[in-house]
């Protein structure tokens, strides 16, 4: 189904960007895998979507950086040709206490969640126009729905992004490119390691279907709604929380 | 000069906004004669800064109705 299609994950090389940029691989998909830092991480992710058929692009970029987006957006239109699907899911956090957060804190995860995906979008947008086609992906959480004591700027920051999902969305509907967020739950990646296992199990206890939810999990939301099963959907937010927030 | 710069302006336009090319005179507008909406305008001067290498300001495209307006533009920004 994917055959020949061009999509170009951010924050591809672990997590829940890796399980995407594999799912988007399969069947003869061609996925540019960015990355930040962990150059052996997103070769790992590209050497497992050529494993499964498809065709991998890693490209270094800071999503964060007008010049670093362009670069990676170029990188992908001379490697494919085309851009059918962009995803944004690279992010960052930086928790702690409303009273004791400091500037850059705030910033850092503003810059890579809501102004990467900005950037990203406003340079896809030209090249998907012009071919009246595409499908855009952006990575909320239900903390952007309902907030988390000790996350004021990621969860501002993924509200953010569901606003500019929908704006979004309403700009380029005519031009037949959908845009929608997916917004996860608890997710077992090295994100939320961090949490520790008190946190860990407290959470778990909120969560309706009883476990925590795998990148995969994500992934297959992701398949979805950039399918052409998904075609009449634009402008949604699509939970996938195990029940979290209903 | 300001004849050559409406064939290009006028092969720009029939390729973006799939309209005829005897409907592109100078006194058309982009709005009503041709049927462009907001995003088609918005891409068509983007299109014509990349194919005449100049930057139209905000400002300026927001004043640009007909394509007369565009091709005296470029004939006088053009460097
Ligand atoms: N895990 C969860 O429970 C959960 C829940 C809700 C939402 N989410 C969201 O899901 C997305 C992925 O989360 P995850 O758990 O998979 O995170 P993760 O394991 O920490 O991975 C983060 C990814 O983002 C990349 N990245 C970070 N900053 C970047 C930048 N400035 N430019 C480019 N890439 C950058 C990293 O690249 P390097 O490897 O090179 O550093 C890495 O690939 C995030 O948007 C997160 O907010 C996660």
């Amino acid at each position: 189904m994917s055959t020949g299609r061009v999509s170009i994950v951010t924050g591809a090389s672990r997590g829940i960007g890796r399980a995407i940029a594999i799912e988007l691989g399969k069947d003869g998909g061609n996925v540019v895998v960015n990355y930040q830092g962990r150059s052996e991480a997103a070769e790992e992710t590209a050497a497992a979507i050529r494993a499964n058929g498809g065709q991998a692009l890693v490209v270094q970029a800071d999503v964060s950086v007008a010049a670093d987006v362009e670069r990676l957006v170029a990188a992908a239109l001379d490697a494919f040709g085309q851009i059918d699907v962009l995803v944004n899911n690279a992010g960052i956090t930086r928790d702690g206490l409303l009273m004791r957060m400091k500037d850059e804190d705030w910033d850092a995860v503003h810059n890579t969640n809501l102004r990467g995906a900005f950037l990203l979008i406003r340079e896809v947008t030209r090249p998907m126009m012009k071919r009246r086609q595409g499908s855009i992906i952006n990575i909320t959480s239900v903390v952007g729905q309902i907030g988390n004591a000790g996350q004021v700027n990621y969860s501002a920051a993924k509200a953010g992004l569901i606003g500019l999902t929908k704006s979004v969305a309403k700009e380029l509907a005519s031009r037949n490119i959908t845009v929608n967020a997916v917004a996860p739950g608890y997710i077992e990646t090295e994100m939320t390691q961090m949490l520790g296992e008190e946190a860990a199990n407290a959470m778990r206890a909120g969560i309706p279907l009883g476990r925590a939810g795998t990148p995969e999990d994500v992934a297959a939301a992701v398949a979805f709604l950039t399918s052409s099963k998904a075609r009449y959907i634009t402008g949604q937010v699509l939970n996938v929380d195990g029940g979290m927030v209903m | 000069m300001a004849n050559e710069v409406f064939d290009r302006v006028k092969k720009i336009i029939v390729d973006r906004l799939s309209v005829d090319e005897d409907k592109i005179t100078l006194d058309a507008t982009f709005k009503d004669d041709l049927g462009a909406d907001s995003l088609d305008i918005v891409e068509l001067i983007m299109e014509l800064e990349d194919e005449f290498d100049l930057e139209i300001s905000d400002e300026d495209a927001e004043k640009i109705s007909t394509v007369g307006d565009v091709v005296t533009y470029i004939s006088e920004h053009q460097g």
